[in-house]
């Protein structure tokens, strides 16, 4: 009587075994490619945060922050600060990796995000297919994207960028077709009005109209992307993350609380750094 | 003023919503708007509308909101696609234009003003009025020379590198009116232009949309719901309701002619005596005496029809000066001419001057003559015919 009332199991999880194992016997070649070009591109930004010795990075960082801030003090003192602590706790290279993923991840994201919002602002039925999409991406547990993307490319930073990369996606993708539909409509009719072409009116009126909204999208993504990469730790990416977990796993408090601290220091900078890019309404 | 047609309107309607062509056909059967919106869930903006604008008019289309002032307006350069009909700029029909095509004509023909202004808010007032020039790929150095031309002719000068924040209301229109002027249209649309902006600024811009239309003779289409503005700026007027026309005509026909019982309600509130011009109110100059007569004319004419004084005018009916009868019979007792005996001094007005202005000068003097730039005498305006007119039944 149980037996007969019992719902069939939907093997669901086995399907997506399927496909995973179906792309990476078919679709290898382009996977190697892909992780390829992303290691260069992380390379690429950590030899760049390297190349300069810590204290003249500080002195660096602090200035941009001053210029880019309409001349904060505070802001560029307050950054120095930090960045020193960071050094003074022996975490800088271990940062300025966290960072580099961070900082190629957030960037990999942007550049799918921004056109696709921009396309799916313009048309409805891409915005409701989409949609589903982005809601899945969001709520779905972060670490379950760890697991395709180990399969995929290995361990390392490639499948800590990929997986950082799909959770950080959606708020920049949202906040970008929130931007554009929210143009006044009057706006949209003085670029049609007086001829733009579309390209014309998007670049010209929409997006800079949008940029607040986008630059919160922006923002939003490279937040997502650094608690992410703490996350991608658990599959090899090296970093401040790798750091806390080791200190898990050893419950050595002194150094979990280290590596913590420098990972909020991170994220503090880069907020505040883009949200002083963004213009004010 | 030339009289070629400009914009040509043929049987242009518009349905929103999804079943356009059999809101039309309920339409034909007589169904009203209401009715079809409930029955198809299609709201009829434009029906069967027909009407043509002059070349150098200034044409107002004027209706509460919803009656569909603006979508006709967006039918002309096709910011809203029309569902039927066809519209005619320099005869060519706009529905039927390929987007490449209309885009030409909405670069080189079309400016338009925007009632919330439309400006774009991180540019500066001079790339703000750039912005039709730099669609057109024009370079930088001639596009702001001519962007600064026009900001120049709205009276912004010195306000070229302003962000647009910095503006009062009135300003930002200028700034609007400047940037669909830089481009040098022919034809300028102007939906509810001056609506946002408060009476007193709002008079203004309608003295300074008319100055700059004495000098630049553009065809101007003024969306407008306050009757008062399209009574001062249009050559024209076109009354809409519900989607229909209801009347077209000069502010003139349309307060003394009303088409119907609509009309005559809306125009019921108005204050004539800034609509009405002498010219309305002004009786045929009649008698007149040649300044080449004699006094014992003069006296015979006005005894004859009874009145105190008569105007002295030449043979091309210029206006000399006027003789009171008193004095005529005097002077002709004394064997003087019309010339000795006439005062030169008469009041005069033009007849395009409005009777709210003239009421106070005809409180002292009556009668008052009018006459056109060259002194010619067109007529008369007694105290009696301008008060007749604005307590005439509404």
């Amino acid at each position: 009587m149980a037996q007969a009332l019992e719902i069939p199991k939907i093997p669901l999880g086995d399907g997506a075994e399927k496909v995973v194992e179906l792309i990476e016997q078919n679709l290898g070649f382009l996977l190697d490619i892909f992780t390829t070009i992303m290691n260069i591109l992380i390379s690429g930004i950590r030899d760049v945060l390297f190349f300069l010795p810590p204290v003249l990075f500080i002195i660096v960082v602090a200035a941009i922050s001053y210029l880019i801030s309409r001349r904060d003090l505070k802001l560029a003192v307050g950054v120095a600060v930090a960045l020193t602590l960071i050094e003074s706790m022996r975490l800088w290279a271990l940062t300025m990796q966290t960072l580099s993923l961070v900082l190629a991840a957030a960037l990999v994201a942007l550049v799918i995000a921004i056109p696709i919002g921009i396309l799916a602002a313009k048309s409805e039925t891409l915005y409701q297919i989409i949609r589903p999409m982005l809601d899945f991406m969001q709520t779905m547990p972060s670490f379950v994207y760890l697991i395709p993307a180990v399969i995929f490319f290995g361990l390392g930073n490639v499948p800590g960028l990929v997986a950082t990369t799909v959770f950080a996606m959606p708020p920049p993708i949202r906040l970008t077709v929130l931007g554009i539909k929210h143009v006044p409509k009057e706006l949209k009719e003085v670029g049609d009005a007086f001829g733009s072409t579309p390209m014309q009116k998007l670049i010209k009126i929409e997006l800079p109209s949008a940029l607040p909204s986008i630059m919160a999208g922006v923002n939003q993504c490279i937040m997502l992307s650094l608690s992410m990469v703490v996350i991608a730790a658990m599959i090899g990416a090296p970093g401040l993350g790798y750091q806390v977990l080791a200190a898990i796993q050893r419950i050595d408090i002194g150094s979990g609380f280290e590596a913590g601290l420098g990972i909020v220091i991170i994220a503090i900078i880069l907020d505040r750094l883009t949200q002083s890019l963004t213009p004010e309404k | 003023m030339e009289e070629k047609t400009k914009i040509e309107i043929k049987d242009v309607s518009k349905v929103f919503g999804k079943n356009p062509k059999k809101a039309l056909g309920l339409l034909e059967e007589g169904l009203s708007k209401a009715d079809i919106l409930e029955k198809t869930g299609n709201n009829v903006g434009l029906y069967k509308l027909n009407f043509e604008i002059k070349d150098g008019e200034i044409f107002v289309i004027m209706g509460l909101s919803g009656s569909g002032k603006s979508t006709l307006l967006r039918c002309i350069n096709r910011l809203i696609e029309p569902t039927v009909g066809e519209i005619l700029i320099d005869g060519s029909d706009v529905v039927k234009m390929k987007s490449e095509t209309l885009r030409e004509l909405r670069r080189n023909k079309l400016g338009m003003v925007f009632q919330n202004f439309g400006l774009i808010p991180h540019r500066s007032v001079l790339d703000n009025v750039a912005y039709g020039l730099e669609v057109r790929g024009i370079d930088k150095e001639e596009r702001y020379k001519k962007a600064i031309e026009a900001i120049e002719n709205v009276g912004l000068k010195g306000h070229e590198n302003s962000s647009i924040s910095e503006l009062s209301g009135g300003m930002q229109q200028r700034v609007g009116l400047a940037r669909a002027l830089a481009t040098d249209p022919d034809i300028l649309l102007m939906d509810e232009a001056f609506s946002a902006l408060d009476p007193l600024i709002r008079s203004e811009m309608q003295d300074e949309l008319l100055a700059l239309q004495d000098r630049m003779q553009k065809t101007i289409v003024f969306v407008s719901h306050d009757l008062d503005e399209a009574l001062k700026l249009g050559d024209r007027i076109l009354l809409m309701n519900e989607g229909k026309a209801v009347q077209i005509g000069t502010a003139e026909e349309i307060l003394t002619e009303p088409a119907d019982d609509y009309v005559a309600k809306f125009v019921a509130g108005v204050d004539r005596s800034k609509v009405l011009v002498a010219e309305a109110v002004m009786k045929r100059p009649d008698p007149v005496i040649s300044i080449n007569s004699t006094l014992k004319v003069a006296v015979q004419l006005m005894r004859k029809h009874g009145i105190s004084s008569i105007y002295v005018v030449d043979r091309n009916k210029i206006l000399k000066g006027f003789v009171t009868i008193d004095e005529a019979i005097e002077g002709m007792k004394a064997g003087k001419t019309i010339d000795d005996v006439m005062k030169k001094d008469s009041e005069t007005t033009s007849p395009d001057t409005p009777l709210n202005e003239l009421i106070p000068i005809i409180e002292s003097t009556s009668p008052v003559a009018v006459v056109d730039e060259r002194k010619k005498l067109l007529g008369v305006v007694v105290r009696g015919s301008v008060l007749g007119a604005l307590a005439m039944e509404e």
